[in-house]
């Protein structure tokens, strides 16, 4: 968790609040030394500039494509409404999905040691890497209707091709190994004495999971979470093709930026910002969360 | 201590020197038409000539909207028989781009538009030859129906039974727009009416956001039916794939121009080769990848 918690530095310039801390790093260093920092630090923020500058310009320029009086009346557009909550309650149905079946992955992966242990840890990272249109076909080929399970479902009266189900089972496929993998993180750094102990003290496996391994990886499961989440809000590739797009059932967010790129686009422009500043907020609060927890 | 310090100052200072360095050297001026897309099938220097006779070679230049990729590909070995001087060379990409690098000039004999519209930009520059276009193919739409479905669909009609999963392009793509003008069609004719349009929009299950993407998904049996170009529709190789055009009356009909370029190096070849495209030949080439004669 550690590797999270980067507070920048800035030596010989303390915040003016804290104009009485002393910084360790200056209190080690000799006045040459701090000015040789300062300097380092400039230069590291110029080499660093160009990746900024590459991640900011086209966000920006996107805002200033819209006015805030646009992004209102957009946000009375059908297409826009209708996109923000299929968004809206299939992710937080994907959510539920992920943290109740995906909980029991990473503990096994967290804190238990098999054969092909590694194989298993892989294959849930898999859908982190793959195109999402290969997710898309393979959910299609599996679940759809001409699939044994999917036909199944079918004829049980439960279709998937075309459906909000295929959309959550997208995104749930696309999402969970984020939130996997930082639970299982979470879970592996619970010391295996402090569950001895618990039990010891007459605490069923419950109330062990409950009191000891639930606080101390309580961060690393709510970032995972709210990582799978924004994912899952962007999720497109996997669910345009299992899912397909229909507007109010399965068109989701990303789904109406693609297609309003051809022909509306200050609806999705709209979208867009709506994506940008939801997704940031919640990394933001991530990182946030993380670094406070990594305080003492 | 001290080299540590140094280290780190000096690894910045590095990356800053080099960002610097590259900063300073002159940019290199944009190329303004794309000549990849042109020089990728445009003949080597000293490459093999397919001519019989001892003749020099002479390049015609089709520029070629790509749904005539497998019509024209097909076309180029007998023409080239006919004419055993004359070497085509395709580029094929979408109508609009292909009408603006003619602009930009880039040297095309002859251009095969999918649409009227490129055609006219290329005309009111002036940059066609004597006799003007002419329209060589039509391209309109069809239905194209899965294999394994449990519905018998064969006319416009049967779309409109309950249940039947349809998948159509989005609205904001042609094929999508075509097809909406197809039901406005539909719900103006006394046999079918708005009864027909209302049942057809219930059995909308997607709008896909590509022609290729709705023919998938009829060739894998997701949809039982979707509407797609008849060049689409009559080159699918997929296993049982059924498929028929939409009456001409509720038909949207894209016709596509072809023209000779005014500045061609070899006009009379250009026109050999339009007029090859218009011979009852060529017609029968079209037809069989899925257009419409252009009667």
């Amino acid at each position: 968790m550690a590797a999270f918690n980067y507070e920048p530095i800035e030596p010989g310039r303390p915040h003016p609040e804290n104009a009485n801390r002393q910084d360790p790093e200056i209190l080690l260093s000799s006045g040459t030394d701090t000015t040789r920092e300062r300097w380092a630090q400039r230069l590291w923020w110029l080499a660093a500039l160009p990746m900024l500058v590459f991640f900011i310009l086209p966000l920006l320029t996107l805002f200033s494509y819209s006015s805030l009086g646009d992004l209102l009346k957009s946000l009375q557009d059908g297409t826009v409404h209708q996109a923000v909550g299929v968004s809206l309650r299939t992710t937080f149905l994907s959510l539920l999905l992920i943290i109740l079946f995906g909980t029991p992955l990473a503990y096994l992966l967290g804190r238990h040691r098999f054969p092909l242990h590694r194989a298993v840890d892989a294959l849930v990272s898999l859908p982190t890497v793959l195109p999402p249109s290969t997710a898309g076909v393979a959910l299609l080929l599996a679940l759809g209707r001409q699939s044994t399970t999917g036909g199944f479902l079918a004829d049980i009266g439960l279709p998937l091709s075309f459906t909000s189900g295929a959309v959550i089972l997208a995104q749930v496929f696309i999402a969970a190994p984020y939130f996997i993998t930082a639970a299982a993180l979470g879970f592996a750094s619970v010391d295996n004495e402090l569950i001895q102990a618990a039990h010891l003290d007459g605490a069923n496996s419950w109330q062990a999971f409950r009191f000891i391994v639930y606080p101390i990886s309580r961060v690393a499961l709510i970032s995972g979470a709210v990582l799978s989440w924004s994912r899952a809000l962007g999720e497109f590739g996997a669910t345009i093709i299992f899912a397909g797009n229909f507007p109010g059932r399965t068109q989701t967010m990303p789904m109406a930026i693609y297609l309003g790129f051809e022909s509306n686009l200050t609806n999705a422009i709209t979208l867009s910002i709506i994506l940008i500043l939801i997704s940031f907020g919640a990394l933001l609060a991530v990182k946030s969360l993380v670094s406070r927890a990594a305080q003492p | 201590m001290y080299n540590q310090k140094h280290t780190r100052f000096a690894i910045p200072f590095v990356f800053a020197v080099t960002l610097f360095i590259s900063a300073c050297s002159a940019p290199t001026p944009a190329l303004k038409a794309d000549p990849t897309a042109i020089a990728t099938e445009l003949p080597l220097p000293g490459a093999m000539t397919i001519s019989k006779e001892p003749c020099s070679p002479q390049t015609v230049n089709v520029f070629a909207a790509a749904s005539l990729t497998e019509a024209f590909k097909e076309m180029a070995p007998l023409f080239q028989a006919e004419e055993s001087c004359a070497e085509l060379v395709f580029n094929f990409a979408g109508s609009q781009k292909l009408s603006q690098q003619i602009l930009d000039g880039a040297p095309a004999d002859v251009f095969a538009s999918a649409s009227d519209n490129n055609m006219e930009e290329v005309k009111s520059a002036g940059l066609i030859s004597g006799p003007g276009s002419q329209i060589f193919a039509r391209n309109g739409l069809a239905v194209v129906v899965c294999p394994k479905t449990n519905f018998t669909i064969e006319t416009v009609k049967d779309l409109a039974q309950p249940g039947i999963k349809l998948v159509v392009a989005a609205r904001e793509v042609p094929v999508g727009d075509y097809t909406n003008q197809f039901l406005e069609k539909a719900a103006a004719d006394p046999q079918l009416g708005q009864a027909f349009v209302d049942a057809f929009g219930a059995n909308e299950v997607s709008f896909e956001a590509d022609v290729r993407s709705v023919l998938a998904k009829v060739d894998i049996c997701e949809g039982d039916a979707g509407i797609v170009y008849s060049s689409d529709a009559f080159t699918d190789k997929s296993e049982g794939i059924k498929s028929f055009l939409i009456p001409e009356a509720l038909n949207v009909i894209a016709k596509y121009p072809i023209a000779g370029i005014k500045v061609s190096a070899n006009p009379g070849l250009a026109q050999k080769f339009i007029d090859f495209v218009l011979s009852d030949q060529g017609q029968q080439i079209l037809e069989d990848n899925g257009f419409l004669k252009a009667k």
